[in-house]
């Protein structure tokens, strides 16, 4: 759990691992979230458009950084906005370690705010994607 | 611009009520096991004072938001290029969400396959007192037909 008064700019963030991506998990994912694009889900279809499978869904790897970011928030910050731009696929048995840099923190309207710069990583400087949360103190 | 006709298309507005069995699911899905997603008693002792909903979450809501508005696109050269949601309160169990989606800008940018369109779509929830709970904002880029073989 991050302490305020402890974070300071350019600061790194204990990384987080996550487990493998697995087929079943893509499945839970689409009933949860409601995306039944069969991209994600159906190995005969993935390949018909090109792709050697199935790949993750995008949002499912930001519930990774939304997992990240409440955990780091601990029982005393609130997430206000976040946000992640998506870049490289996702694919089963993929390995996503999720990473975190203190971008800022500052006081508006006597409350305390820090910013997380944040990225999903699948392999050694292979970035699956990136974003950022702001997080009230 | 050919798609600058859509921004300000504004879909039906729709209901829904937030189960405190999806919340868990939608966790359980991700693998997140936070206790803020399920155990009230944990929950209580929090910040937040009671189970909320993963930060993701209103993505859950955002899908069926475009079934409620045809832009009359190719959702093959449809991608999901970023994600935002910006919270003026976490969501919870029991709430009862109006949800609206609006195209609220379209742009364009110059890539290796031609000019890529944008599409930046809101989708904003609001409680039953009608305040601001949270905004989803995607934005979509949309592929040149060229880069679709």
């Amino acid at each position: 759990m991050l302490e305020l008064a402890q974070l300071t700019t350019g600061q790194e963030l204990p990384a987080y691992i996550k487990e493998p991506v697995t087929k079943v998990q893509l499945v839970k994912y689409a009933g949860a979230s409601g995306d039944f694009n069969p991209l994600h889900t159906d190995d005969a279809f993935a390949q018909k458009i090109g792709m050697p499978g199935v790949i993750a869904h995008g949002m499912l790897i930001m519930g990774f950084l939304g997992e990240y970011v409440n955990h780091l928030a601990g029982t005393l910050a609130t997430v206000k906005d976040f946000s992640m731009r998506f870049g490289a696929m996702t694919f089963p048995k993929d390995t996503i370690t999720c990473r975190g840099v203190i971008k800022e923190t500052y006081e508006k309207d006597g409350s305390r705010f820090a910013v997380l710069t944040l990225y999903a990583e699948k392999g050694p400087e292979k970035i699956v994607g990136s974003g950022e949360a702001t997080l009230q103190f | 611009m050919s798609l600058a006709h859509l921004i300000g298309k504004t879909g039906k507005p729709y209901t829904v009520e937030i189960e405190k069995r999806h919340i868990r699911q939608f966790a359980e899905a991700i693998g997140d096991t936070n206790p803020l997603y399920r155990d009230e008693e944990f929950a209580k002792t929090t910040v937040h004072g009671g189970i909320i909903a993963p930060p993701t979450f209103p993505i859950a809501m955002s899908e069926e938001s475009e079934e409620e508005l045809d832009l009359g696109l190719d959702y093959s050269r449809m991608l999901h290029g970023e994600q935002r949601f910006i919270y003026t309160r976490a969501i919870r169990p029991g709430d009862v969400l109006t949800c609206q989606l609006k195209v609220t800008d379209v742009y364009e940018r110059d890539g290796k396959n031609g000019t890529m369109e944008f599409i930046v779509m809101d989708t904003e929830m609001t409680d039953e007192a009608g305040q601001h709970v949270v905004t989803s904002r995607t934005n979509i880029i949309y592929r040149p037909i060229s880069a679709n073989a």
